[in-house]
């Protein structure tokens, strides 16, 4: 089973909030992810540089998914998918530091004067059992993604191509037709669970991909072994054995890292960072920017269809506190603007700060004096409860009753995609143009806010329908400030996601955020 | 002894009723949670048409009733059915699930009954004295810490400060009989609340024995002191401890949950955890019957052994 968006999924456990917060677990996050590569992405090589080593085998644990997990990279939804998706498969592309996509097995990509046609040249890759990657497996893999009887990840992204009407040019070249102009396609093609996969593989009980590290043995709900692919196009592997194993349990995997059975540990609480950092005995990594965090407030029905209590919540927010006290201080605060650090974000618009005169004066202009609402969260994150709770105070200096509601994690997305009017958020990185496809849009599947403006749309066609940059960076900045201004997404910061090694561990991307190519890039790491 | 083979026959069909309704109660259960598999799959992708579709390819558009039906009869000719999500067998599931769980609670339980029974008769035979007081003491410490936090301490303080023993079964595939390290810290957990209850249990009936007529004659009739209170003492006082112990096993069920999460054992309770977060109702209701069976037949048996220990106790069927 899997999915979800950062989520906690271990119930039963009686959370006793003694010596362990919460234990996020099955996470995986509404957005893309990566497979190996070299990118320009700052290349850290953690406690001490030098030359890689060749050798060894590297454990890494992770929150799983249980018995349910597959090896089927269209599947792909929690992070541990996405790890050992990007061990055994490439994409076309992949997102760097900043979101925006860069070339893996298409080695360029050339639109025509439209923007609806792309044409994708792939470099010189193979699978493992040696077969040439080609035109064809590209096709069969966008087609059994967005196969109407299946529900991959990925479907929504890939929605924007036409299929029937795409082809093979020659071996190496992929000719797609979309639907409408898109500039950002190459977005698309750098998708979470986007994976090329050999033509007819349906079954993925022994995959073969044409990844950094080759299939060993799998263990549902336990472990992956992969080995070294010597012939990967992107330079082989310093590993020789790769080694995922699963432990939902956020004190297990610190506790195993600790231990000296595993070398890197994903997903620590801030709290368990911070007791161990600069003690010598593991090494501490913080992702920045890897996990958006706030509150959406449903734009069409009271009493947030009034823009003016929307201003007032965006400024009731004490950000600082807000990150402080349901992140531990492991994060940055957010501006009510999604992806903070990434291509075309408005970084010039003015920081919010808590403005509670403003805000009561706010809610008086909207006859909303006395306001009570209902927040609705769920145990799906680390931070949600406490996030909700610190809220409810701060809008109470504002005059606002905030009742907090705690709902059911396994079915909290559905749940607040339609239904209340104010919920705790959060998602994964992406580039801001998936943000906005995905919830921003009058036909979004995931809207949220309920934002749905036709010239909003108009907008967003327009920003696609743009060749230049720098054009397109200008109608962002257009788009960003009307959400700024008058959004329905209350962003108040963006978390770090921790990960540990051990301190022989060599190589570890620092400026990745998750999901990002250099994220868990098990071909790039080595041990001392 | 027709007599106790109806009653035997009777506890027998009462078992098999429990199991039923245990079945029943499971799907009413699973089928009344928020959401169905199709919802959980989605999770933060809750596309409504994307739901749809997944319901679909699951079948879960069908009628309840229609689904239980069907799951009842595969089960009769000893199908389990499929998981929702992967489509595995629920065999399969069970299979590899099993053998770390009934690993756990066999040596929890093949080291319980010597230490609770052990500690208890200590206890009864200083009754009021300075190592009374002392086991009582700590039994009541332990047995109010609960599992998770324990397990926590003990790994911390074990595995992490001393470094006796491993913080973690990751690593050994599964395969814990080949790694016996692995087991001693989960097992310490599991034992630790039972171990308390058990073994006051054993001090209580060990006292009302060696206090009871039985136990005087027997002392006048010259048989030593030792004799009196493993002959004749014991067995009656172990009734009830039977009785509790059995109850123990359905305990045990929710400690190996906590305990494989803390350990990263991958066993049934850890399958049962992420099926129930999935809705993936097939292996719920296989783990369910499972656990149901297990319960009824070792109540079952330690009302036998009860009778037998006590006769005149008349546990009642």
């Amino acid at each position: 089973m899997n999915h979800s968006s950062l989520g906690s999924r271990l119930p039963g456990l009686a959370r006793r909030g003694f010596i362990i917060g919460t234990g996020a677990t099955a996470l995986a996050l509404a957005a893309g992810c990566g497979t190996g590569g070299s990118a320009p992405g700052a290349k850290d090589d953690g406690a001490a540089g030098g030359t890689p080593k060749r050798g060894g085998r590297l454990r890494a644990a992770f929150a799983g998914g249980g018995a349910n997990e597959t090896l089927d990279p269209h599947s792909a939804s929690l992070f541990v998918d996405a790890a050992r998706a990007k061990a055994l498969f490439d994409k076309l592309a992949d997102f760097g530091a900043d979101l925006s996509p860069l070339p893996r097995l298409a080695a360029r990509w050339e639109p025509n004067a439209a923007l609806d046609s792309w044409r994708i040249t792939l470099r010189k890759a193979a699978f493992h059992d040696g077969r040439p990657v080609t035109a064809e497996d590209v096709l069969y893999s966008y087609r059994r993604i967005a196969d109407p009887k299946q529900a991959f990840r990925a479907q929504a992204a890939l929605e924007p191509i036409d299929l029937g009407a795409s082809r093979a040019v020659n071996a190496s070249t992929v000719e797609f037709k979309l639907k409408r102009p898109y500039a950002e396609f190459p977005n698309t093609l750098a998708a979470f669970g986007a994976y090329i996969v050999p033509k007819d593989a349906d079954t993925f009980d022994r995959p073969v991909g044409s990844g950094p590290f080759s299939f060993v043995s799998f263990k549902p709900g336990s472990s992956l072994l992969v080995k070294r692919n010597a012939a990967y196009w992107d330079g082989a592997p310093h590993l020789d054995e790769l080694e995922f194993v699963v432990a939902s349990e956020e004190s297990a995997r610190v506790g195993a890292l600790l231990g000296g059975q595993v070398e890197y540990a994903h997903e620590l609480n801030p709290a368990t960072a911070r007791a161990h950092e600069g003690q010598g005995k593991i090494t501490v990594v913080r992702l920045r920017n890897s996990a958006m965090q706030g509150f959406v407030m449903k734009t069409d029905r009271p009493p947030f269809d009034d823009k003016r209590v929307r201003q007032a919540f965006f400024l009731i927010a004490d950000r600082k506190e807000l990150v402080d006290g349901s992140l531990s201080g492991a994060g940055e605060i957010g501006n009510d603007l999604f992806g903070k650090g990434s291509q075309y974000y408005a970084a010039g618009l003015p920081q919010r700060t808590q403005d509670l005169k403003r805000a009561r004066a706010l809610l008086r202009e909207a006859g909303a004096e006395g306001l009570k609402v209902t927040l609705d969260t769920a145990p799906v994150a680390t931070g949600f409860i406490e996030a909700a709770g610190i809220f409810k105070e701060q809008a109470a200096k504002a005059g606002v009753t905030v009742d907090v509601k705690v709902g059911n994690k396994d079915t909290y997305w559905k749940d607040i995609l339609t239904s209340g009017t104010f919920a705790s958020y959060r998602s994964g990185p992406m580039p801001i143009e998936s943000h906005v496809s995905q919830r921003l849009l009058t036909g979004s599947p995931t809207n949220a806010t309920h934002w749905r403006h036709k010239d909003f749309d108009e907008l967003y066609q327009q920003i696609q329908s743009t060749r230049d940059d720098k054009q397109r960076a200008a109608l962002y900045d257009r788009m960003q400030r009307r959400l700024h201004n008058e959004g329905g997404f209350l962003i108040w910061g963006f978390a770090d996601w921790i990960v540990a090694t051990a301190p022989k561990v060599r190589g570890v991307a620092k400026e990745a955020p998750a999901n990002t190519l250099d994220w868990a890039r098990f071909d790039k790491i080595w041990l001392a | 002894m027709t007599l106790h083979r109806t009653w035997i026959g009777r506890r027998l069909l009462l078992g098999l009723g429990q199991t039923a309704a245990v079945v029943l109660l499971i799907f009413v259960l699973t089928e009344a949670l928020p959401g169905d598999a199709a919802v959980a799959l989605a999770g933060d992708q809750p596309d409504p048409e994307r739901i749809a579709r997944i319901r679909e390819a699951m079948q879960l558009d069908r009628p309840a009733i229609e689904r239980f039906l069907e799951w009842v009869g595969g089960m009769l000719h000893g199908d389990l059915g499929a998981s929702l999500v992967t489509g595995r067998p629920v065999t399969g599931y069970l299979t590899t699930g099993l053998g770390p769980t009934v690993l756990l609670a066999a040596a929890t339980l093949v080291l319980l009954v010597p230490l609770s029974v052990g500690l208890g008769v200590l206890a009864a035979r200083r009754e009021g004295g300075p190592l009374d007081r002392t086991v009582s003491a700590l039994t009541l410490a332990v047995h109010a810490v609960p599992e998770f936090a324990l397990g926590v301490l003990l790994a911390t303080l074990f595995a992490l400060r001393l470094g006796w023993l491993p913080p973690t079964a990751v690593g050994t595939g599964g395969d814990l009989a080949a790694h016996p390290a692995v087991l001693v810290l989960p097992v310490a957990v599991l034992l630790s609340r039972p171990v308390c209850s058990i073994s006051r249990l054993v001090r209580a009936g060990m006292i009302d024995a060696m206090a009871s007529p039985y136990a005087a004659q027997a002392r006048r009739y010259g048989l030593s002191g030792a004799r009196v209170r493993w002959a004749h003492a014991l067995p009656n006082a172990l009734a009830p401890a039977t009785q509790q112990l059995a109850r123990t096993c359905d305990w045990l069920l929710s400690g190996v949950i906590v305990v494989e999460a803390l350990f990263v054992i991958p066993g049934l309770g850890t399958v049962l955890i992420d099926a129930v977060a999935a809705r993936d109702v097939p292996v719920v209701q296989g783990i369910a019957v499972v656990f149901g069976v297990v319960t009824v037949v070792l109540n079952l048996g330690a009302d036998l052994v009860a009778r037998r220990f006590a006769p005149r106790s008349q546990v009642a069927a």
